[in-house]
């Protein structure tokens, strides 16, 4: 198991493990302990997923430039 | 025809001055051409100090000369380069002092695709030589990325058609920087845009995207032109944010696309390739999800299952415990007479031992020891007389071999060699003592000779006072009595007071001591020695 915190995962990371969880208590021949641990972790790893997920907004903004072309703030787009 | 006088030819013509005619010649070809396009070979190529542009543009035989002014300059989207096919746009126009014409040229493009596309190779090698566009240098586009950084236009379609595939896909938080995407400023514009995303920092006051996408629609190559500049490829080959590029459409490849991480057909499908879709991820989510629970669930059924199965093959306990109980029981019935069993058995050794255990035993034990005692008593009397005869014995053996004739014999022997060693002691005695007399009579006669007992002899005497010597009459004054000595005695004299006559009386003498030799240390110590000699017998 990977030693990063599941809620510092990134996305990729978080559903890689996933797969690799899922693929193992399927596998079954995890220990009990084992795969009640498995479950767990897998449990956290869905959840950080399903938030990232979730956390999906759009937020679009323009970069306004000064006159030397460097950005000095953020103004909507419209386009 | 003859209404007209026509004296001479040429008389008729009018006359101008050279500022007319240039005038005149500059307002002609500036009139009749308008604004002309003109396509030729860029011969020398000269950029004044002025900041105005001179060049030629040429065919084999002809050559025109072109100006672009300071302003212009800055706005030519090609630069005209020696060798270059071009197609310049702009007026002709004449320069009075020079009598010269030229044709000021505002814009330059190059002639045709092919020449324009040979340009572009060249380029596009040299960059390749430096290994801009190696494949090692490409990064990983992120999965999900959180910022998306979008270089183009910020009107138009690209970025709509951009921002609207992200919605439908994955919504995500987006920085448009605003640049121009044809025309001079494109290319500084987007390259100082690549480099301006990559110097924010993470978590600084605007989020710093971590997926760039250089997006612009189609257009003429020539349109497209900005995204060929070196400076753009080498700005987004040096991006540590990687970066998409999606320029023109699917058959239009600019120098952008190949230093960038990944190129994208259009914009759609920049936008397709920055995010995944999110419904897709979360259907995959809840497959994941159920795959999890039903594997946990399946595992631990199973294990369910297997419990109850081992459950049901254990035997019962009471069928596990007959056997031993039965054991017990037969054990637990046989104790008590066991034990009594053995108490009997010991009870029965006890007596057979006991049963020979009589006073009678130890009496006669006690009767025979007595009985040896009493013999050896006996046999004791007998053994000591038979030993002191045996002594005796020996004894008389011993005396028997010790004769007397042997003895005497012995005894006579030693008196005879005392004898004669008492004679030769004698003899030895009387030798020595005849030797040592002659010299004390020696010495005798020495001592006579140095002794002040001579001077004596021949009538002086020696005056002393309380034992010293008296050499001065003064002090035999000072005394209050004198011992004078002669040579045969001392006597005691007391010396006169003034006048009186006083016999001394005689003292009786005393023996020479051995102070009164003190003048005469030497003497003295002579003196002594016939008592000395007397003392040695």
């Amino acid at each position: 198991m990977s030693e990063t915190p599941v809620n510092e995962m990134s996305f990729e990371d978080a559903m890689r493990e996933l797969e690799s969880v899922v693929g193992q208590l399927e596998g079954g021949d995890v220990a009990l302990e084992a795969s009640i641990a498995l479950y767990e972790r897998g449990a956290q790893l869905r959840k950080r997923c399903e938030e990232q997920l979730k956390a999906a907004e759009e937020k679009v903004a323009a970069l306004t430039l000064d006159g030397d072309g460097q950005p000095n703030g953020t103004a909507p787009l419209d386009p | 025809m003859d209404l007209i006088d026509d004296p001479q030819p040429g008389e008729n013509a009018p006359e101008f001055t050279v500022g007319e005619i240039s005038g005149a010649v500059k307002r002609v070809l500036e009139g009749e051409f308008g604004r002309i396009r003109v396509r030729g070979e860029v011969g020398r190529v000269v950029l004044a100090r002025s900041g105005h542009m001179y060049f030629d543009v040429k065919d084999d035989r002809n050559s025109l000369a072109c100006t672009s002014w300071k302003g212009q300059v800055s706005r030519l989207t090609v630069r005209p380069e020696e060798g270059m096919e071009v197609v310049v746009t702009g007026k002709m126009s004449a320069f009075g002092g020079q009598s010269k014409y030229n044709m000021n040229v505002d814009d330059v493009v190059v002639a045709g695709e092919g020449a324009l596309m040979a340009m572009l190779d060249k380029r596009r090698r040299a960059l390749e030589a430096e290994g801009l566009f190696a494949p090692e240098r490409k990064q990983p586009l992120p999965y999900l990325p959180e910022v998306i950084g979008v270089i183009t236009s910020p009107t138009g379609a690209v970025i709509r058609d951009i921002l609207h595939r992200l919605r439908d896909r994955f919504p995500r938080k987006v920085l448009v920087w605003p640049v121009a995407v044809q025309g001079k400023d494109c290319a500084p514009q987007v390259a100082r845009a690549i480099a301006g995303f990559n110097a924010m920092t993470p978590g600084g006051a605007l989020p710093r995207p971590d997926l760039l996408i250089v997006a612009r629609g189609g257009g003429s190559i020539e349109d497209l032109w900005g995204f060929n500049e070196e400076i753009v490829a080498r700005a987004a080959g040096a991006s540590d944010i990687p970066l998409i590029s999606a320029v023109g459409h699917e058959t239009d490849t600019t120098l952008i696309d190949h230093a960038a991480d990944r190129r994208a057909p259009t914009p759609t499908a920049a936008a397709e390739l920055a995010v995944p879709v999110r419904v897709d991820l979360l259907a995959w989510l809840e497959g994941q999800g159920g795959r999890l629970m039903g594997a946990a669930a399946r595992g631990l059924g199973q294990r369910q299952q297997r419990v109850a199965d081992l459950a049901r093959a254990l035997p019962s306990k009471d069928s596990l415990l007959a056997h031993p109980l039965q054991r017990f029981d037969l054990a637990s019935r046989d104790l008590p007479r066991a034990l009594m069993r053995g108490v009997e058995r010991r009870g029965g050794v006890l007596g057979a031992i006991a049963g020979r255990l009589r006073p009678q035993l130890l009496l006669g034990r006690i009767a025979q020891g007595r009985e040896a005692s009493a013999k050896l008593e006996a046999r004791r009397g007998p053994a000591l007389s038979r030993s002191v005869a045996l002594s005796r014995r020996g004894l008389v053996d011993v005396s028997a071999r010790l004769r007397l004739p042997g003895l005497s014999r012995d005894i006579t022997r030693r008196k005879e060699a005392l004898a004669g060693l008492a004679g030769r002691l004698e003899a030895a005695s009387k030798d020595r003592l005849a030797r040592e007399d002659a010299r004390v009579a020696a010495l005798g006669r020495v001592l006579g000779t140095l002794g002040y007992h001579q001077t004596l002899q021949r009538g002086f005497a020696v005056v002393r006072a309380g034992g010293a010597v008296v050499t001065t009459a003064q002090a035999a004054q000072g005394a209050a009595a004198l011992e004078v000595q002669f040579a045969d005695a001392r006597v005691n004299v007391v010396p006169l007071a003034e006048g009186a006559d006083t016999p001394t009386t005689p003292v009786p003498a005393v023996p020479a001591a051995p102070a009164a030799a003190k003048p005469k240390p030497k003497a003295k110590r002579a003196k002594p020695a016939p008592p000395e000699q007397g003392d040695l017998f």
